[in-house]
């Protein structure tokens, strides 16, 4: 079994704690893992991308993912500027921080996934600088979608990451505990 | 019951957490008990030095964290504490080690035992942060070991081997262990890391013998003139061929007592194979992946991973080009202006010469300042190595460069 992954947000966004996360996850399930962000000159606001592979054998590949069997878009206005389907497999899905799908394409519509993660965040007052931080309520809505992990990983790899930054650890569990019980498959 | 604590106590311990391999590099330098790092942040090692100066605020890592102005400054001081006896780490990259170059010198010269991390990066003109090998091979003549590593677990099993080689005192030189920037020190994978006692019982602390000492005063690599310059350079010479098999023993022991372990080469699909491709770091680890994609279409091609590149583990890559009909080098650094411009395809081409090996050698430089390299590239490169067994290819390939 292997799953590429690729995120799709803007830089401060955090996609590529996202990644982390997930990877953090698998590991806690006994499985192999990798998270890497895009190497380049990242911007604060710019398009951003960030990748992980999940495999129950150890990864060797260390090459850019190319081909993702899943796509999570933070920000709903990046589809306006990057193809976030490009390299999709058959079959792969994608899941969106949006009400219902910002895509052209009806086939690609009918494999995504929606979450209003954005709203979730504010409510649970997740707001750094004026942004709301979805990532890890993506990350609920990923496993929803998916099946991969188990929503009791993401949780827990969750509060590792936030350990001793007070109550930062829970209120993220409670975004992706919340995007999971929220995504559902796009409204056409 | 007793028993039954420890069983799982070990089995705790064995339980791996998502590190980047510059993470990775930092847990080694906490288990290892270093005493003194010295160093200057530098894309893409930054992290390493940040996390260390982390373990040390938090009070996990009892060390002296010096803030120099310059890589220059870092490698100076770094060898100075060590020839104080201290246990001392730097890391750099890229312009980094450059700027390091004169003190490279002088840390082979004094025999001083530190453990260096490269974060590898191609180097300016014009400006790239992205990865290539051209700063370590720039630094490959200056009497450092040198490791290049293929995952975060094997860059902290190799730190930490480092030391035990470095401090060795029938070797006494400075180890490097290099990794792909970026491609490696950002990506997150399970690592294993060891508690500070079984780490530190396998590498314990053997402080320079010849001292810096205000009690009894010693005065180090002073003038040498004519008549013993060469001499003194001559030792480093034969401690770097102690250091061959002081590091086949530090990769047995460490096997032992922990679990893993490398092998100063490693040959991977090599049973039958009539080719080999030569690489290091990340490239090797992702032939691995496409090789088996190879082999389906009929090419017998091995992959020669070089771990151990100074010393040289000569007579493990004879014995694995002896099987073969060609060997492909990949060069990620460019020699310019040499008869090949692949700086390890001219060894491997001497290597062939010096031990009548009838094997043909295809140089090719390839991943210049990141240049994309996907499976399908490295399927072309395996359709080269398995072509050459029948065509002599004299020039190096520069691919994927645009002409």
């Amino acid at each position: 079994m292997l799953v590429e992954l690729r995120f799709h947000g803007r830089g401060g966004q955090g996609a590529v704690t996202a990644a982390n996360i997930l990877a953090s996850a698998a590991v806690l399930e006994g499985l192999y893992a990798q998270a890497f962000p895009y190497f380049g000159a990242e911007r604060r606001g710019a398009p951003v991308e960030a990748y992980a592979r999940i495999s129950d054998r150890p990864i060797e590949r260390h090459s850019q993912v190319r081909e993702p069997d899943v796509v999570v878009v933070l920000d709903p206005e990046i589809p306006k500027i990057v193809d976030v389907a490009r390299g999709l497999k058959p079959g792969g899905k994608i899941v969106f921080n949006s009400p219902s799908a910002p895509l052209n394409s009806e086939e690609l519509a009918a494999r995504s996934w929606c979450v209003n993660a954005t709203r979730i965040a504010r409510e649970l007052g997740l707001v750094v600088s004026g942004w709301p931080v979805v990532n890890t309520a993506m990350l609920g809505a990923l496993v929803k979608a998916t099946g991969i992990l188990s929503l009791d990983s993401v949780v827990k790899a969750i509060k590792d990451y936030f350990k001793g930054k007070g109550r930062l650890g829970e209120l993220n569990a409670e975004a992706a505990v919340e995007a999971y019980k929220q995504a559902a498959p796009c409204p056409h | 019951m007793a028993v039954a604590a420890e069983e799982r106590l070990h089995v705790e311990r064995k339980k791996p957490r998502p590190l980047s391999t510059n993470s990775a590099i930092a847990h080694a330098v906490k288990d290892l008990d270093v005493d003194v790092v010295a160093a200057y942040p530098i894309t893409p090692q930054t992290t390493v030095v940040e996390k260390i100066a982390e373990f040390i605020a938090d009070g996990e890592l009892e060390a002296e964290m010096v803030h120099v102005e310059s890589e220059h400054s870092a490698l100076s001081a770094t060898v100075a504490a060590a020839l104080t006896g201290a246990r001392a780490f730097t890391a750099t990259a890229s312009q980094g080690l450059e700027l390091m170059h004169e003190i490279l010198h002088i840390a082979s010269g004094l025999r001083t035992p530190i453990v260096m991390s490269v974060a590898m990066r191609a180097l300016s003109a014009p400006i790239s942060i992205w990865n290539d090998h051209s700063d370590v091979m720039n630094a490959r003549d200056s009497g450092w070991i040198i490791f290049f590593v293929s995952s975060a677990q094997e860059a902290y099993d190799t730190v930490i081997q480092g030391y035990r080689i470095a401090e060795d005192s029938d070797v006494l030189l400075p180890v490097m262990v290099a990794y792909d920037g970026y491609v490696m020190s950002h990506t997150m994978e399970p690592v294993v890391t060891e508690d500070r006692d079984s780490v530190l019982a396998y590498a314990p602390k053997r402080p320079f013998p010849y001292k810096l000492d205000p009690e009894k005063p010693v005065t180090l690599g002073a003038l040498a003139d004519p008549d013993w310059y060469y001499e003194i350079k001559y030792q480093i010479v034969e401690a770097m061929r102690r250091a061959l098999d002081k590091a086949r023993e530090a990769d047995e022991e460490f096997g032992k007592r922990f679990g893993r372990k490398y092998g100063l080469v490693e040959c991977y699909m090599c049973e039958g194979a009539k080719s080999l491709i030569v690489a290091a770091s990340s490239y090797a680890a992702t032939l691995k992946a496409v090789l088996p994609r190879a082999w389906e279409e009929g090419l017998k091609v091995g992959l020669l991973r070089l771990r151990l590149y100074r010393p040289f583990p000569e007579d493990l890559i004879v014995d694995a080009l002896s099987n073969v009909d060609s060997v492909l080098v990949i060069d990620r650094a460019i020699s310019y202006g040499a008869p090949y411009q692949g700086p390890l395809a001219n060894e491997f081409s001497g290597l062939i010469l010096k031990h009548g090996l009838g094997v043909n050698l295809v140089s090719v430089v390839a991943g210049i300042g990141q240049r994309r390299m996907v499976d399908d590239d490295f399927l072309k490169l395996a359709k080269l190595a398995w072509e050459a067994r029948t065509v002599r290819k004299p020039e190096t390939i520069f691919y994927g460069v645009r002409k």
